[in-house]
């Protein structure tokens, strides 16, 4: 170019300059170790460190893992067959692996049951998590709810089928009246759906036996599955809600407006541990006498209001990062408030939140671990007591540990890959 | 100027707008606005920034609010009840500067949605309609894509297209060509040339004058919320009246 420049301003290029492969040296194996492990002395000072520090934990963890004894009745039977060697003592997983899953008191020839509900779990979530999946397949997802209820705490059919014929009949009054207004259809569709399960209670009294499983009691779930309970069941809640608080707290009307804002910042102020404890102890006054509402169900309440209300800011994030266009654009071809928010403002708003939300729902799924300290055995609830405390097991904390954190793992490290997975599908813009 | 016969103007009234005030807080936006759109009149609206044009035409379909005077669009008048609002809102359409296109929904979805939600028209016929205009607008090969996928131009004129398949029998036009690189501007233009020539009932706030001599049947020029002056186009180039047109007329034109 710039010998063009030294004979005249002038230049007219008549044919394309041929392509040549990179210098030697500038491609291949060579050239990446140079550039990303030994770039410089410091650099390449810092790689050795870390591959030394890589072999060392290598060189501790796999010997204790391939030494370790997998069948043994108790810890000293494990230290016997270790005989001095370094090695793992899993055979208090493969004794105990019942408690830390179902909890100590899950009748275990029913244990075909939590595990179908955890297979059906996969099953009825699909058709929500992947949207390529036929739509007439969301049917499961609406009877799963029921039908976990059902295999998890036994009892007759007819207790799951009345409440849902309870959300149908609902749903039914809704569609029918939110032609005439939203409020209408939506407080109607409640107050119809209280009025079925009311009817419905006596159905249920009267048939006690049909269909039915051997009934458990709250109190004997536990273990991962408790842990699973909880959190599916509070993160699905709390989603729903935690959309309609950061819709109300955008809302004109100043009523509900304060509502919502009051209820956020009061759950947000207050320590998760501190509503377990109320839901375990204080909750019980606010119930009408008599009633002694079920354990689970005050932790499910508190749980959930706890995510809800953080689930609430995320979404406000993503409500106030949509430029006021797409309202007005909404707005001025006449969609009404429901169909901009649901069609238009939601879709967008929830994508820009989808890492927010999937971070107070991975923290959510960590935080049901909480209510071992209002002594409900939870996997953890598990490990500190009947482990533990047992004569056989005192004294086993890495294994125990490690499978506990295992657990958590997968599901929290699925949840943050299918997240991740989402919002690729869901890049728009930029292609 | 020889119009084309569809370029004619009726005597029914399409919006009158009477004695219409508004203020953002203490600051008198639009004072005293008094305006009748026949259908078929194309009206363009300029004026420097800041002097309500812009504000003016977003009353029309009540994406602002005014305080004071009467608004009277297609026999209805705007009032805060939502039902109206919503009425009349499908019955005007809207371009806005920044196109606001749906940037999760394809073009063809961004055009069906609003007949579908609010028209209640089957899919199957809403996507026809939507084909038709995105071929009028001739972008049809690109129904299946991203707006984030689209040239400025391009998105405009689906914007207009989307507007379109409301089958709206108003169309205001908020500085569309404003966001636009130079090369793009001609093409939206056309587009716009093009609905008028149909006989389609347009308001435009806009600084291409080349537009306003060509399709507008009056030309209207706003001043500190104010309208200054208004006239044909002709007469309103060639022989302004007030000091304030001519200097703004000088301004835009002088270079």
């Amino acid at each position: 170019m710039s010998d063009t420049h030294a004979h005249s301003a002038a230049f007219v290029r008549t044919e394309t300059l041929p392509e040549m492969p990179p210098p030697p040296g500038e491609t291949g194996i060579v050239k990446w170790l140079r550039a990303n492990l030994f770039a410089n002395v410091p650099n390449a000072i810092l790689t050795l460190v870390s591959l030394w520090a890589i072999y060392a934990l290598l060189a501790g963890f796999i010997p204790w893992f391939t030494n370790a004894v997998w069948s043994a009745e108790d810890i000293r039977d494990c230290q016997a067959q270790l005989d001095g060697t370094r090695g793992a003592c899993f055979a208090v997983i493969s004794e105990r692996w019942h408690q830390l899953l179902f909890g100590i008191a899950y009748p275990q020839d029913q244990y075909w049951r939590p595990i179908l509900a955890f297979i059906l779990l996969f099953l009825s979530a699909a058709p929500l998590l992947f949207s390529k999946l036929p739509r007439n397949l969301l049917v499961l997802t609406l009877i799963y709810p029921f039908l976990g209820y059902w295999l998890l705490w036994g009892g007759t059919i007819v207790a799951p089928l009345v409440a849902l014929a309870g959300v149908l009949v609902g749903f039914a009054v809704y569609q029918r009246l939110v032609t005439g207004s939203f409020a209408m259809g939506f407080f109607g569709g409640i107050a119809a759906a209280f009025v079925a399960w009311w009817i419905g209670g006596f159905i249920t009294g009267a048939a006690e036996g049909v269909l039915a499983l051997e009934p458990v009691a709250s109190r004997d779930m536990g273990g991962f599955m408790l842990n699973m309970i909880l959190g599916t069941v509070c993160v699905s809640l709390s989603l729903p809600i935690g959309i309609m608080l950061a819709l109300g707290r955008q809302s004109d009307m100043i009523i509900i407006k304060w509502i919502c804002v009051v209820f956020i910042e009061f759950i947000r102020g207050v320590p998760l541990i501190t509503l377990l404890f109320v839901a375990s102890v204080v909750l019980a006054y606010f119930f009408p006498p008599g009633t002694n509402q079920d354990l689970i169900l005050r932790v499910i309440i508190m749980i959930t209001m706890f995510s809800s209300a953080y689930i609430a800011e995320v979404i406000r994030g993503g409500l106030a990062a949509l430029p006021r266009g797409q309202y007005e654009a909404a707005d001025s071809l006449g969609l009404d408030y429901p169909q901009a928010m649901r069609l238009i403002v939601l879709p967008q708003a929830l994508k820009i939140s989808i890492p927010g939300i999937v971070n107070v729902a991975v923290g959510l799924f960590k935080d049901t671990t909480l209510v071992s300290v209002i002594s409900m055995f939870d996997l953890v609830g598990v490990v500190r007591g009947p482990i533990f405390s047992s004569t056989e097991w005192a004294g086993v904390y890495w294994e125990v540990w490690g499978f506990a954190a295992l657990l958590f793992f997968i599901v929290c490290y699925s949840i943050s890959q299918y997240s991740q997975w989402l919002e690729r599908q869901l890049a728009t813009d930029h292609r | 100027m020889n119009q084309p016969a569809s370029m004619t103007v009726s005597d029914e009234v399409a919006i009158e707008i009477t004695g219409m005030n508004k203020w953002y807080g203490q600051f008198h936006v639009l004072r005293d606005i008094n305006l009748t759109v026949n259908r078929g009149e194309r009206i363009v609206i300029c004026g420097p920034s800041g002097s309500g044009k812009s504000t003016l035409i977003r009353c029309i379909n009540r994406l602002e609010e005014h305080q004071k005077g009467k608004i009277v669009v297609d026999g209805t008048e705007l009032s805060s009840d939502l039902k109206n609002i919503d009425k009349i809102r499908s019955e005007v359409g809207m371009c806005f500067q920044h196109f606001n296109l749906f940037p999760h929904l394809t073009i063809l979805e961004n055009c069906t949605l609003a007949p579908i939600w609010v028209r209640k028209i089957p899919k199957r016929e809403a996507e026809e309609t939507a084909m038709h205009f995105l071929e009028k607008v001739k972008i049809p090969e690109q129904a299946d894509k991203y707006p984030g996928q689209l040239s400025g131009g391009q998105q405009q004129r689906v914007a207009i297209a989307r507007s379109l398949c409301m089958k709206p029998r108003i169309m205001l036009f908020d500085e569309p060509t404003s966001a636009l690189d130079p090369e793009m501007i001609k093409e939206v233009l056309d587009t716009m040339i093009s609905l008028a020539e149909e006989g389609m009932t347009m308001i435009c706030v806009t600084h291409e004058m080349g537009f306003a001599r060509q399709v507008a049947n009056r030309v209207i020029f706003m001043d500190a919320g104010q309208i200054v002056e208004q006239n044909e186009p002709e007469a309103f180039f060639n022989n302004p009246q007030s000091e304030r047109t001519k200097l703004f007329l000088s301004q835009i034109l002088g270079h």
